[in-house]
Order: structure tokens, then sequence, then C-alpha cells
């Protein structure tokens, strides 16, 4: 006797397969957005799934700050190579080089707000449909209320008030010229289901998620990787620590865990005890309570 | 939370429904904090966020208002999904707003939920929302509803005040097609019952909140009788190694499928055998709902998206004419005779309203055949004619192959769910 029950994760998976489908069905130029980064990383797994023995119909789109750590970039380089996958890359150095955006100044300056000008104009030069994007509902007030096929208009804004209602697994994916989507297909996955799911099926992951050696300094209670894109307050001094990133971003805003978790089971236990969320040392969700949705209708991803 | 438990749980997706009076979002904030599921963070921000309004203790409905209108007006504008989990399972909350404009909201969170909560205020009994909420939770095939009356600690956990309220649910219930019934006493500001088992209700001798969650029976909410599988997107890889490979994607909507079973592909009615089944890089000897799988077949036969693969002897209906019943979810009410694009399973169509048969009043589910105005928030019973035929089965045997949404050709917005009767 057969047990015909899914686990959670298989369930989650389905979905995801089927929204990744319906993507590549509805859209004439979708891109998935890549930033090395685990959830991106998962959304490249699953849309491997959803189109094997065809190679995944879509490129992927980095927007990249300038800002990164050099193991994304390689991990980035080596799956793109070893998957025949198509790569493009929007360049926030060239959008500031070109005067379209203006760099912040300061000890907090970030590039990640600019990220939304880069991104806008990528998918504009590249004539995108359809940006896939690995954001999940659990990680942020905001993000809960965000649909699968979220609607952005001429100007890539979003506005949550008057977001299509979202039913069964039925995705409404029609718009004006000019307009596009995103699309979210792990909207449904906790950071726990990640972390399972990717042990589970041996996903390689950038090296930096893993406890390493690396130069750190302090500032306001977080830690954050010493480079030359951070400018040092004259109290913060740098030293040499065990970390790990939970979240891969700019290295400007993503800071680094205490963590001798050098396995995937570690990390697994690591998380499961650990008693903030992932964004928790983000220091771009730390600007107000309302950042990421602020962020979001500008066309933040 | 050990690796091993973690692979074996699976997943139960609830809707709740109940203003914002009635306890809601101290019911959820309590199922979230209770079960562990709230990080230092965020229960700093909302120690924050209740210092800054004022009111004194930490209010936990504030961990899951989540836009800035909603924080401001303290309501609950737009569907919320939280996630928690226990040893057991893990669970998707579609959070909706209890408010009759926002009906909309509750159609959306129930659709893909396998389980409704409803709230009762226990001081006041049974409201015409409460009505209202079950009838939604019934008309969307919500298996399981789950009514738990809360506020016991404000009438003294009194067992007559919890009997009396499920008598009259029950009463309004029988008018309703639900399997599967449930009563809680509860107080989601005290914790009696809901994580917890209450010491103040020895009356009580059924399961908390969360047992019920934890262990109620979802394996048979799925179909798995009638092979039905819409085909998504059509593989062909055109490499050197699988030259000749065309496989049919899609998420299996209903039934089991096997190698070498007979089929049958709709509309054009050609039978064939499967030849093969993936499930990623994997090849299996079956699938089943609601599994996304690649399929060939041992002929080759003209198959595009919008087509249903099925059992030769066990169709679904087909036909141009559907009677639906409609949850309008649109400013823009209605168009007698009006056209719209429509989207069901895997295909589109368009259709044209050729009648409205009757609206529903939902607060006392009588039928007006004299309005006819369908609006927002409403739910009429209509009559489509479809461009080309629907493959479809009736929503009650399958929620799948059974709904179905209308597009407005205009403004490309959603306006209507529509459920097959």
């Amino acid at each position: 006797m057969h047990s015909y029950r899914l686990t959670h994760l298989k369930e989650l998976e389905s979905e995801s397969i089927h929204i990744l489908r319906e993507v590549a069905s509805q859209f004439d130029r979708p891109a998935l957005l890549f930033s090395g980064g685990k959830d991106s990383i998962l959304c490249f797994h699953l849309a491997r799934k959803a189109f094997f023995p065809a190679k995944v119909p879509f490129p992927l789109l980095h927007v990249d700050t300038g800002h990164n750590f050099s193991e994304t970039i390689e991990f980035r380089d080596r799956l793109v190579k070893e998957h025949g996958a198509t790569l493009l890359v929007g360049s926030v150095q060239k959008s500031i080089d070109e005067g379209k955006v203006q760099e912040e100044t300061g000890y907090y300056a970030s590039r990640n707000k600019l990220q939304i000008n880069t991104l806008l104009e990528a998918i504009e030069t590249n004539k995108i449909d359809c940006a896939i994007g690995g954001a999940r509902r659990d990680e942020e007030k905001a993000r809960a209320k965000e649909r699968v096929f979220s609607h952005r208009d001429e100007f890539g804004q979003w506005d949550p008030k008057n977001q299509r209602p979202e039913l069964w697994n039925l995705y409404n994916g029609r718009k004006r010229p000019g307009e596009h989507f995103r699309a979210f297909p792990i909207s449904n996955w906790t950071e726990m289901d990640v972390w399972q799911y990717i042990l589970l099926e041996q996903i390689p992951i950038p090296s930096i998620y893993f406890s390493h050696e690396r130069e750190v300094f302090l500032r306001d209670g977080v830690l954050y990787a010493n480079s030359p894109f951070m400018r040092l307050k004259p109290d913060e001094k740098p030293f040499m620590k065990r970390v790990r990133f939970r979240t891969i971003g700019d290295m400007s805003c993503t800071g680094a865990v205490d963590s001798p978790a050098a396995t995937l089971e570690e990390i697994i236990e690591e998380v499961a005890s650990t008693r903030t969320t992932e964004r928790g040392s983000r220091m771009d969700d730390k600007r107000s309570e309302a950042a990421m949705e602020d962020r979001k209708k500008e066309g933040y991803f | 939370m050990s690796t091993n438990g973690y692979l074996d749980m699976d997943l139960l997706r609830f809707t709740t429904a109940g203003s914002v009076d009635d306890g809601k979002s101290t019911l959820i904030g309590r199922l979230l904090y209770d079960s562990r599921s709230i990080f230092d963070d965020q229960m700093e921000a909302v120690e924050q966020a209740s210092s800054k309004r004022g009111n004194g203790e930490v209010d936990l409905s504030l961990l899951t208002d989540g836009l800035r209108a909603e924080r401001e007006q303290g309501i609950t504008i737009d569907v919320a999904y939280r996630y928690f989990a226990t040893p057991k399972r893990k669970f998707i909350i579609a959070d909706t707003p209890g408010h009759i404009q926002y009906t909309r909201n509750m159609v959306t969170g129930a659709s893909t939920a396998n389980l409704a909560i409803i709230l009762v205020d226990a001081r006041k009994g049974i409201q015409e929302q409460t009505n209202r909420h079950a009838f939604i939770a019934s008309l969307l095939g919500i298996p399981h509803i789950v009514f738990c009356i809360n506020k016991m600690d404000l009438v003294d956990y009194d067992e007559a005040v919890f009997k009396n309220i499920q008598q009259q649910l029950e009463d309004f219930s029988s008018k309703l097609e639900v399997r599967d019934l449930n009563f809680i006493p509860i107080s989601a500001l005290k914790g009696d019952n809901v994580v917890n088992r209450s010491s103040r209700m020895d009356w009580y001798q059924g399961s908390t909140l969360m047992y019920l969650l934890e262990n109620i029976h979802i394996a048979g909410d799925r179909n798995h009788i009638d092979r039905r599988f819409p085909v998504q997107h059509v593989i062909r890889p055109m490499t050197d190694e699988w030259h000749d490979f065309r496989g049919f994607a899609g998420q299996i909507a209903g039934g089991i499928f096997r190698t070498g079973d007979a089929v049958q592909v709709l509309p054009s009615g050609f039978q064939s055998t499967i030849k093969s089944i993936h499930l990623g890089e994997r090849e299996v000897q079956e699938a089943f709902a609601p599994q996304s799988v690649v399929m060939t077949l041992n002929d080759e036969i003209d198959i595009s998206r919008g087509d249903m693969i099925v059992s030769p002897n066990n169709l679904p209906k087909s036909s141009q004419d559907i009677d639906v019943m409609l949850c309008w979810l649109n400013e823009r009410p209605l168009q007698p005779n009006g056209k719209y694009a429509l989207k069901h399973t895997s295909r589109d169509a368009r259709c044209m309203v050729k009648e409205v048969t009757y609206k529903m009043d939902i607060n006392t589910l009588r039928k007006l055949d004299e309005d006819k105005q369908v609006g927002m928030n409403d739910i009429g019973r209509v009559l489509l004619r479809t461009t080309v035929p629907l493959h479809f089965d009736n929503y009650a045997r399958n929620r799948n192959t059974g709904s179905l949404i209308l597009v407005d050709e205009a403004t490309n917005e959603t306006v209507a769910a529509g459920m097959i009767v």
C-alpha cells in the first residue's frame, strides 16, 4: 500500500515548479533575478527541475552593486558555466558613472537603494516582461502581502492597496504594453524550508554561508565584513573572527553572524535555535518600520 | 528541530476569519507566540510599536499588521500570509480581514485552505458576519471548519454560553455543505485552549486548537480518484541527448497516474498510453495530485498548453455552457451580457455572461431572484458561454478542475472567482 501523501517540502517544490512553468508560458521574456544568495540559487534549482530535460528557458539577471563578496561572483560564474545559462548584468557602478543615480555618502552609505534604478533600467533595456525573484513572505511584513504574480505599472511601481486577487493556482499575468510583472515562486517557503531543502537536494551554495575566518568590525551591535566599500568610524577597529553570513547582499549592508556552523546540518541547528530573523542583520531594513514597503513601492524586488 | 522530523512533516493551509474585535489578530499572535515562532527582533519591533501607541501592554495583534496604512488605521486591508511550524506540521495562515467590504479577501484566502478558523465573540454570539464567513468557507469547499468561541474569559468561562452558541451554529451549518465541523471554547488573550489546555474550563473535553491543527486528517482532502492532468507547458529540449523528447509538463489536478496507463487527450479525444513520468531529473513509476511532473506518451499526438490528459473511462465534463457560482471581486459590477477573459486550469478562453440566475444574500442565505445586480463582494449564480469548451468537474468534486477566474479585458484585473456547480 502506497502513501499518497506529500511532505510539506515536496508540496512547496511542486507549487514553485508550477509557478515557474506558468511564468515561462504566460510571458515572452522573463528573467530570473540572481543575486548569488541561497534563495535565488534555490529558484534556479527549481527552474532546472521545472524544465528538465530542456534548459531553463530564461536568462539570469544580476543587479550588480559593485560591492560584492568575491566568493559570490565566483560562484555565480561557475554556476552559469556549468549549466550553460545566460547571464545578464545590470551595473549600479555604471548607473553612477552615467550620472543616473548619486552615491550615498557618510558611514551608512549603501548602494542598496540605488539598485532600484539599475534594476528597472535592466528590465527596460532587455525588454523583460517578468522578473522572477526569490523573495519569501516570511521575510518581512510588507512581503507577507505580496502576490505570487505581482503587477508593476509602467514606472515599475507596486501599489499594495490595488493588488489583483490571487485564487487557487490560477495566476493572472495579463498586462498592458510597458508594464511588467514580478513573480515570486518561493513565496511560501520559510528560511528553515530553504535550508532543509538545500540539504535534502545537496544544492551547492557560496562558501561564505559557512563559518570562516574574516576581518570584521562591530557597528550598532552588528558585525560587518571589513572591505574597501565600508568607511569605518574612528572608534571602529577591525578584528579577525569566525563568522558566517545568513543572507548575502551588498557588502555594505549585510551583517555577519558569530557562528561556528561549518556544515548544512550545523546551519540548520543554528537557524532552529536562533531568536532573530534573517533580516535582523540587514542594515537596509532598519531604516524605518516601513523601509521595505517604501522601497517595494518604488520598484525594489 | 531535527532534520529527520522536518523532512516528514506535512502542510496545512488554513484561513482565519473574524474582525479585529473578535480577537483574530490576537489569536494568530497567540499561535505564533506560544509555538515559539516569533523572533526576538520581531517581538522587539512589536514592543516598540505598542509603547509608541501608548496602550500599555504588548499588543500581539501588531505582529500581523503589515502595511503602513493598516498600522495607521488599525485594520487589516489585505490577505497576509503567515508561517509557523511545530514538530508535526508546517502551517500557512491566510490571514484575512472580516469586514463586509473585504469578502473578496476572504474568498482569496479560502481558495487554497484545508481548514477555516471562524471566530465568534462569546459575549455577542452569532453575528451576521459569522454566517457570512461560514457560508464562504463552505462555498469555497474548505473541508474543515473550526468555530473558536473566543473571549470565554469575559463570560466567566460559562459552559452554557458556549453550548448555546454551538447549538445555533450547528443549526445554521446544517444548511451548508461542510464535511467537518468543530467547536472550541478559547480565550486568545489569556491563552485558554489555544496551545495550552485551559484549567478554567473543565467541562470541555475536546482538543485544544493547536492539537486539532496538528492532528486533523487532511490526506483525504485531495482528489486521488479522477485522473486530471492539465498541460501547462510542452518540453522539447531538441538536444542530441534528448533529440526526440516531447514531454508534457503540468501539475496533476486529480488522481494517480502510472506508466502504462491508458489516457485520453482533451479536446482532441486521441488516446495513448503513458510512456514515462518525470519528477525533475528523476523518472518515477507513478505520480499523484498535487505533484508537478512531466509525462511522455507512446504515440505522437499534437498536444499543447490548455489541453487536458485524463483517463478514458473517467472523463470530466466538457462544455461551453458553464453554470457557476461567482464571487465578484471588482468595483466595476458584473456587466449583463458582458464579455470577459477566463482562466480555467491551464486553459485560456473568453466568455460571455448569458444570465444571472440569482444573487445570494450571504447573510441570510436567501436567493434573490429580483435583484440580479452583482457588484463588489456579491455572490451570484451565473451562466457563462465560453468560446471554447472547458473540461471540468464540479467544484465540490475537485477544487482544481472546478474553479475559474474572470479577467476584465480592458483593465486586466481579476474581477471574479468562479466555482462550477
